[in-house]
């Protein structure tokens, strides 16, 4: 466990702070002195085009990745800091209290449903059986604590509506219940931040509705922060509380997802224009932003299909 | 002019012409393969200068198997085949139902059952002498077997970490017994969980450095391990005593209170009829060895169960699925798979000393490649994970291997000089590519979930992936 | 100083045969990421197609000369451990392709349990020694080289560097390094992908053929046991030059002929195979990308 030194407190708001984080592969620069910081109880969303980057940064930020320089600093409901950038992966998620999703989904295809709701509870159950010695032995509190992990399970089970495939193989499921089920796993971890890599990608109209629910029913009810990468616009601006835009590895634009919308560079790096073309560009989205301050939704930016 | 109207062309004439072409097609191919190396065959002359055998017919032989074999598999077996794929397809393979009715689902014990009549049965049916072939070629042989295949199986099996070195553990373990209760004195209830502890100990400190690598390197790894290990103990001849071997290997005692030496004070024959003593005592000491890797065996199957349905199995299995997945959930991948190395190593340790004191000699010829290449492939024709598939995969190739030598038959048929024992290791071979091939889960391939909401569906391993890292 | 050299000399000699199979091995994992295990049995094969076609050469032609009967030989090992490989790889590894991750692996010990007992079964367990064919020995100073080595390392050179020319100036080349990017997108792209990967086994086994013949003429004999101990050999010299890299792997395999020769000269004959075992596994855990491989992390 690696808690943050004293000079780099966050404040009590911020729940995740990334500091001048780059990231290198051999002569490839997936991302250049990025800082940008989360708040505790929102939802940031992290967009941009594909390539930007957005999945490297959860890779940093969850330790599957050592990030070539900068810090990641993230802070627990109880006051606790972290510096993950220092932490390895499985420590991210057991002690940082940092859970995540992936791109193309990675559930137990094999394991049924609620085995890997159970997976997810290992380390809690690890504990409770006495790490395997006492729950061998028949130990009476670890039959409990298997008892309440079903529960658990359940719970989340009923939150994602899946509790009648409970006992199907995950592998089995359509790929929005896929989706579902991967971000109820991650809950089980019990987690303070969820990080959640394009749950939308994929679904289909009543799927990402399914998907909204989800994500707000997991806001009202838990103590959790997200940041969620997505491509899907109407997503972001319906459901996200602050907006961060990356472009080729560089953070260029943060704000609110109005401001974000309006940035005339995130436009130009949505419609993919050259840099000496963005002058003119930048005449054409002052219209743009002007109708969309006026209320309007159809002039968005949209990221493409992936 | 009337038209005469032509046959249609069936479906079946192609496919007539498709199979002869391909089994002409297979007949040239193996007549290429083997041409050199069983058309002529290399043996030294009575100068013990090397000169060839001619041997056209056995070629002929072979060529007109793959030529006839080639043909049936276009021409009967694809239709079969495709047929049944389509079925199977459409029947959409989800959750199956369990076996429901009481012989299947307490198969586990009815076969204990059977096996602790089994050498009584032996001895009543065939007479002390004649008994002793059934329970200690057989019976013990196989069962050491089935407890290094279910040793292996939490390894390769549930955690999905391929090793090729296990038999080194297996050496471990014997050596420990051999070597310590020659020097020290020990007796074999003393050694025997000291070896298990020691095989589990060397695990850790094997696996440790290894156990982040990815699959396949980890796999080539332990193989290098387990050479090293052999490697050592021929070399280290002051204690080892080298490819010579130890012999002298003290026997198992019943619990200490009788021995089965035939001089012994308290030996186990001075309960018996004077003149029968020797043979029978040897009898009682195979029999004894049976229920003493019974009960290993048993022990193995019952911890191997209660530890799946722990939360240190289901992370094994996970870990076999999806690595990454594990560690986004928290999991100690490196622990968990050191546990499963470990476990796994100790049985291969238990089942190490009671192979020294069963055999009452041991030598690095014991332990070489070919015999881990022996247990991993029970475990993976058995169906990896599955109990029951690997005691019947090990029934199967141990007891069918062992019953080649017996084959006196063949013998006839091949001339004298045929060594069926040879053929064990290429019944191996084959049968692992051929199982990996056609149904690389094994035997049994669905797996029985650790726990559910409703109702226990066993699930089928078209959904097991195994993907990752 | 003599003795080292002398030590060197046999050193690159047994080194080059090691690359010669490490090829096969490192050609293979870049474009399948497989482990061939069978690769030394396919080396062990070459070796016997060698040894009964010299058998049948001296029996038949009487007063062939020893260079056209070494070439004979060596296009008989060739064409039997090409053929072989391509059968195996038909066979037993491409309806594998697809399945789950240790299936291929697990197919390919089998395999090499099969062709190591299948020579065993047809051509018997014992050694089979052969008459030296290349005797002619040069001293200079102190330090006697053999023709026989000069030869080994001489052809070794012929075809490491025709297969260098191949794999980077031929479409077949192209072929094997869109295959080994991305598959899905080669076949896209209208690349035989199986045909490329077919030929990337025969390939990697016409080396062995030819390491098999060289092996032979060396050594003077042959066993059924050949594949293993060799096989090992030249899959640590892979993964000690970087697998995947051709330049690698013939440079890993020189380490590994020096090494087990100064080894075996200054240290102990009796763990020389200990030391190769060792490197092996040293490599693997502090530096799987060897020595010329690019490290690579893992995409999540
Ligand atoms: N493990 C890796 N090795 C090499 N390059 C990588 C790796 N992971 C990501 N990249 C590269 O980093 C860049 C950013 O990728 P990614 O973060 O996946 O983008 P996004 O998620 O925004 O679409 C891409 O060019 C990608 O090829
Ligand atoms: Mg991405």
């Amino acid at each position: 466990m690696t808690q943050a030194t004293e000079e780099g407190r966050l404040s009590g708001d911020e729940v995740l702070r990334v500091e001048h984080m780059t990231m290198r592969f051999g002569g490839l620069i997936a991302i250049n002195d990025l800082s940008f910081s989360a708040r505790r109880g929102e939802i940031t969303a992290l967009i941009g085009p594909n390539g930007a980057g957005k999945t490297t940064v959860f890779n940093c930020v969850t330790g599957f990745y050592k990030p070539t320089m900068g810090r990641i600093l993230m802070r627990r409901s109880g006051g606790a800091e972290f510096n993950l950038e220092r932490m390895s992966d499985f420590e991210i998620n057991r002690d940082a209290r940092v859970s995540r999703t992936f791109q193309n989904i990675r559930l137990f295809t094999g394991l049924t449903v609620l085995e890997n709701l159970l997976v997810a509870q290992h380390n809690a159950l690890m504990k409770s059986s006495g790490f395997t010695v006492l729950g061998l032995l028949g130990w009476r509190p670890y039959k409990d604590a298997a008892k309440e992990a079903v529960e658990k399970a359940r719970y989340w089970l009923e939150m994602i509506n899946l509790v009648h495939r409970a006992d199907d193989p995950a592998g089995d499921l359509p790929y929005g219940e896929q989706r579902r089920l991967e971000i109820a796993r991650a809950m089980c971890t019990g987690p303070e931040l969820l990080c959640l890599d394009e749950p939308a990608a994929g679904l289909n109209p009543r799927e990402s509705l399914e998907l909204n629910t989800l994500l707000r029913a997991i806001r009202e009810k838990h103590d959790v922060s997200l940041l969620l990468i997505e491509h899907d616009m109407s997503v972001v601006m319906q459901i996200s509380d602050h907006v961060v835009v990356l472009e080729y590895g560089a953070k260029i634009s943060d704000g609110t997802p109005r401001h974000v919308q309006n940035d005339p560079k995130v436009i130009a790096a949505y419609l993919g224009v050259e840099d000496d073309e963005v002058e003119e560009v930048l005449e054409e989205i002052e219209e743009v932003a002007e109708e969309a301050t006026h209320g309007h939704q159809g002039g968005q930016p949209t990221g493409d299909a992936r | 002019m009337t038209v005469i109207s032509q046959p249609p062309r069936r479906p079946s004439d192609d496919r007539l012409k498709r199979a002869l072409r391909e089994a002409l097609l297979a007949g040239l191919i193996s007549l290429g393969m083997f041409v050199l190396y069983v058309g002529l065959q290399t043996t030294q002359d009575i100068r013990n200068q090397l000169v060839l055998n001619q041997r056209w017919g056995l070629l002929a032989i072979l060529v007109a198997l793959a030529v006839v074999g080639r043909f049936l598999i276009v021409y009967l077996l694809g239709p079969w085949f495709a047929a049944r794929k389509a079925a199977k397809a459409a029947r959409a393979v989800g959750a199956e139902a369990p076996p429901q009715n009481f012989l299947r689902r307490n198969v586990g014990w009815i076969a204990l059952l059977a096996l602790m009549i089994f050498p009584m049965a032996m001895l009543w049916l065939v007479g002390p002498q004649k008994s002793l072939k059934w329970v200690d070629n057989y019976g013990v042989q196989i069962l050491i077997y089935v407890m290094l295949a279910w040793g292996l199986n939490i390894v390769v099996g549930l955690a999905g970490l391929l090793d090729l070195g296990y038999v080194a553990f297996y050496a471990v373990g014997a050596y420990s017994y051999a070597l310590l209760s020659l020097y020290f004195g020990l007796s074999f209830w003393t050694l025997l969980p000291l070896a298990g502890i020691l095989a589990a100990f060397w695990g850790i400190i094997l696996g440790f450095p290894v156990l982040r690598l990815r699959g396949d390197y980890l796999a080539v790894v332990t193989l290098a391990f387990g050479e090293i290990i052999r490697l050592v103990l021929i070399n280290w001849t002051d204690v080892t005593r080298g490819t010579f071997g130890v012999t002298g290997v003290p026997k198992a005692s019943i619990f200490g209170i009788w021995s089965f030496d035939f001089n012994a004070a308290n030996s186990f024959g001075k309960l018996f009829d004077p003149e029968l003593r020797r043979p029978t005592l040897n009898s009682a000491y195979k029999i004894f060895l049976f229920y003493v890797i019974l009960a290993m065996c048993a022990i193995t199957a019952m911890v191997t169960i209660r530890l799946r349905n722990m939360p240190i199995g289901r992370a094994w299995e996970a870990l076999r699925e999806d690595e990454i997945a594990c560690r986004s959930l928290g999991i100690n991948t490196v622990t968990t798979k050191l546990t499963a190395f470990s476990i796994g190593a100790m049985f291969g340790g238990f089942a190490g000393a009671f192979f020294a004191a069963r055999q009452g000699f041991i030598s690095p010829e014991s332990f070489t490649f070919h015999e881990s290449a022996i247990i991993l492939a029970v475990v993976v024709l058995g169906g990896m994970g599955s109990l029951f598939g690997i005691a019947v995969a090990a029934v199967v190739m141990i007891g069918g291997t062992e019953a080649l030598r017996e084959l006196h038959f063949l013998k006839t048929l091949f001339g004298p000089e045929f060594t069926p024992e040879l053929y064990r290791m290429l019944i191996f071979g084959l049968a692992m590519v051929i199982v990996m091939v056609l149904k690389p889960r094994g035997l049994v391939s669905v797996r029985n979930p650790t726990a559910f909401l409703h109702e226990r569906k066993a699930v089928s391993s078209a959904f097991t992936k195994e993907g990752h890292g | 100083m003599e003795y080292f050299i002398q030590q060197t000399i046999n050193g690159v000699t047994l080194g080059s045969v090691y690359g010669m199979i490490a090829i096969g091995y490192t050609m293979v994992y870049g474009i399948i990421g497989m482990i061939n295990f069978s690769h030394g049995d396919v080396f062990m094969l070459g070796t016997f197609a060698a040894l009964i076609m010299f058998l049948i050469l001296t029996s038949l032609v009487a007063g062939m000369g020893v260079a056209a009967m070494l070439l004979v030989m060596m296009a008989t090992a060739i064409v039997m451990s090409s053929l072989w490989s391509w059968v195996i790889e038909r066979i037993a590894y491409r309806p594998l392709r697809g399945s789950f991750r240790l299936a291929p692996l697990i197919t390919a010990i089998g395999m090499s349990i099969v062709l190591s007992n299948f020579i065993q079964v047809t051509q018997g367990p014992r050694n089979k020694p052969i008459p030296p064919m290349v005797t002619e020995v040069y001293a200079i100073a102190g330090v006697t080289i053999s023709l026989k080595q000069i030869l080994i390392v001489l052809i070794t050179v012929v075809m490491m560097t025709a297969f260098w020319y191949i794999v980077t100036k031929t479409s077949l080349g192209r072929a094997q390094r869109a295959t080994e990017q991305d598959r899905k997108m080669a076949a896209l792209l209208g690349i035989d992908v199986d045909r490329t990967i077919s030929i990337t086994f025969v390939m990697g086994a016409s080396l062995a053929g030819v390491a098999g013949t060289m092996y032979l003429m060396y050594y003077g004999v042959a066993t059924f046991s050949d594949g293993f101990i060799p096989g090992v050999k030249a899959f640590t010299a892979a993964v000690l030059g970087g697998i995947g890299s051709l330049p690698g792997a013939l440079l890993g395999g020189l380490l590994i002929g020096l090494i087990e020769s100064l080894w075996s000269a200054y240290f102990s004959i009796a763990y020389k195979d200990v030391a190769t075992f060792s490197i092996l596994a040293i490599v693997l855990i502090f530096k799987p990308s060897g020595l010329l491989g690019r490290p690579e992390i893992e995409k999540v």
